[in-house]
């Protein structure tokens, strides 16, 4: 059987300098998979890739059978910076993304999947206002509605939390594992932060170190589902992936800082 | 609202006190500024260049010229108010026509690497040329001086809008391009909602700065072209030898210079990002 999302031999250089190195990656449907790593490992090239917003120099990425060649709103992106356009509404941000992914929606359609989207991630009182009016954890909202609005099949987050304070971080963590077991959406998400990638993931990719990064290992995690993030940080297999990611990163992948 | 100023007049405290001065402060030291100018220029006047008129007799002649500027005894004897309408109505007609051509050309331009590199050299070349000496392409073309004012000044604001332009639709974020790729952007939406809107604030920057040289370039273009126009007025009153006259043409031409200038402020601050 093959898997929904499949990235085969994956190479890509910037000149002469090699990010990637032969990554393969198998992510089935409705799992949620995180990639973790340090920076400049290539992971952010390597989301770039599934988005198709960058060609790898050599390999392929293959959604549900289908070679991956450009950026498209079967894949949409949620950006660290956000990146909502300033000068646009809260709904018009979300409505022009909606309107230009599904073309095929009357105009009536659209606004009803913008008002639901918007009313799911709990910004419906905010929708005249602009983007630089809000708050970073309301702003991030916004591009998850965006994100969410397009029905995407897979939604890739490039470290959609790196920015936020730690409270709004696990209010909006808390949001999206609530989003993502009732869609069965299929999520890759970049992160650093390891409490993070435990807490939401199914599976946890470790890089190793670029120039030239590659998959160092895959991490299961079995912790079953709804989890409770007091209760999670308690339990064996919590501290047990915890402290095998932390070996990793910090040991064999340890860098002098 | 009344009762908390009348607390303020008896009650000061030593903060508002404070808050006064500053007030104080923003409209007392703008008029020293004045008054040192006038001062100088009185001095100036009365000692080493005895042939420039003296602030009082320049301040009598504008009040004169303010008080009915829109006299006409034929085309030798118009009021300053209609050679500064003349003179505006140029700025405004050239400066449309300019930025009619600079903001599409700027936008198609900006959007590709290849045509900005193409037409770069051809802009840096023609932009440092002083605008007056596109006047007698104008003559030549238009055969009349007044259509070669205009077309001076369009000139003249082509450039500044043209290169903002530019560079306002060549520097738009790698994130904003990423998501019209991502969310599948029509060309149409792509302009409307991110290329336009993100190059506007450089487009004002650049419609301010045309119309601020815009307006100084049509004084010396007039003075070439003769006719109507603050420009010809200046000329015109240093030929029957009235300072007084061109003094106040100066001083009327820098006060609308600055009314532009804040008016194309005001824009930019709206469109502000």
């Amino acid at each position: 059987m093959r898997a929904y999302l499949e990235v085969f031999k994956v190479n890509h250089s910037f000149g002469n300098y090699q990010v990637l190195k032969d990554i393969n990656l198998l992510i089935g449907k409705g799992e949620f998979v995180s990639i973790i790593g340090h920076s400049g490992c290539g992971k952010s090239t390597l989301l770039s890739i599934i988005a198709g917003l960058t060609k790898p120099t050599a390999g392929s990425v293959v959604l549900n059978g289908k070679e991956i060649d450009a950026p498209g709103p079967d894949r949409a992106v949620i950006f660290q910076s956000y990146s909502l356009f300033p000068w646009l509404t809260v709904w018009d941000n979300v409505r022009i993304a909606v309107k230009s992914a599904l073309k095929h929606l009357h105009d009536k359609e659209v606004n009803e999947r913008v008002s639901y989207y918007l009313n799911l991630v709990d910004l419906s009182h905010h929708r005249n206002k602009k983007p630089n009016q809000l708050s970073g954890g309301m702003r991030q909202r916004v591009a998850i509605a965006r994100a969410l609005a397009v029905e995407p099949k897979v939604l890739l987050l490039d470290e959609p939390f790196g920015a936020l304070d730690a409270l709004t971080k696990s209010v909006l963590q808390d949001e999206l594992i609530k989003i993502w077991e009732s869609t069965n959406l299929t999520c890759v998400m970049i992160t650093h932060d390891i409490e993070e990638a435990i807490y939401l993931s199914d599976k946890i990719v470790v890089f190793s170190n670029g120039p030239s990064a590659t998959v160092f290992d895959t991490v299961q995690v079995d912790i079953p589902r709804p989890r409770i993030r007091s209760e999670m940080i308690k339990t064996k297999e919590y501290l047990d992936i915890k402290n095998r990611l932390l070996h990793y990163l910090t040991t064999l992948l340890g860098r002098s800082a | 609202m009344a009762t908390k100023t009348i607390r303020l007049l008896f009650y000061p405290k030593a903060k508002n006190i404070k808050n006064v001065w500053v007030v104080a402060e923003g409209l007392i030291l703008p008029f020293l500024g004045v008054l040192v100018f006038i001062l100088m220029w009185y001095l100036i006047s009365s000692t080493l260049a005895g042939q420039l008129p003296s602030p009082m007799s320049a301040f009598n002649t504008l009040y004169e010229l303010i008080e009915n500027p829109f006299y006409d005894n034929g085309p030798n004897d118009k009021g300053i108010g209609w050679q500064l309408f003349y003179s505006l109505k140029r700025v405004f007609l050239g400066f449309f026509i300019g930025s009619f051509i600079a903001i599409p050309l700027g936008i198609f331009i900006g959007l590709s690497k290849k045509l900005s590199i193409m037409f770069n050299p051809i802009v840096q070349i023609l932009r440092p040329v002083s605008p007056l000496a596109w006047f007698p392409i104008g003559l030549a073309i238009f055969q009349a001086s007044n259509e070669a004012s205009i077309f001076t000044i369009a000139i003249t604001s082509l450039w500044p809008t043209l290169i903002n332009t530019v560079y306002g639709v060549s520097s738009i974020p790698e994130d904003y391009k990423s998501v019209a790729k991502v969310f599948g952007f029509s060309k149409y939406a792509y302009m409307r909602y991110v290329a336009l809107l993100c190059a506007l604030p450089f487009m004002l920057t650049g419609l301010r700065i045309s119309i601020g040289i815009a307006w100084m370039v049509i004084v010396a273009s007039e003075m070439l072209a003769g006719g109507t126009g603050i420009g010809f007025y200046i000329w015109d009153s240093w030929n029957s030898l009235n300072l007084n006259k061109v003094i106040s043409a100066i001083l009327a031409i820098g006060i609308i210079g600055y009314i532009l200038d804040r008016i194309f402020e005001r824009l930019q601050r709206r469109f502000a990002v």
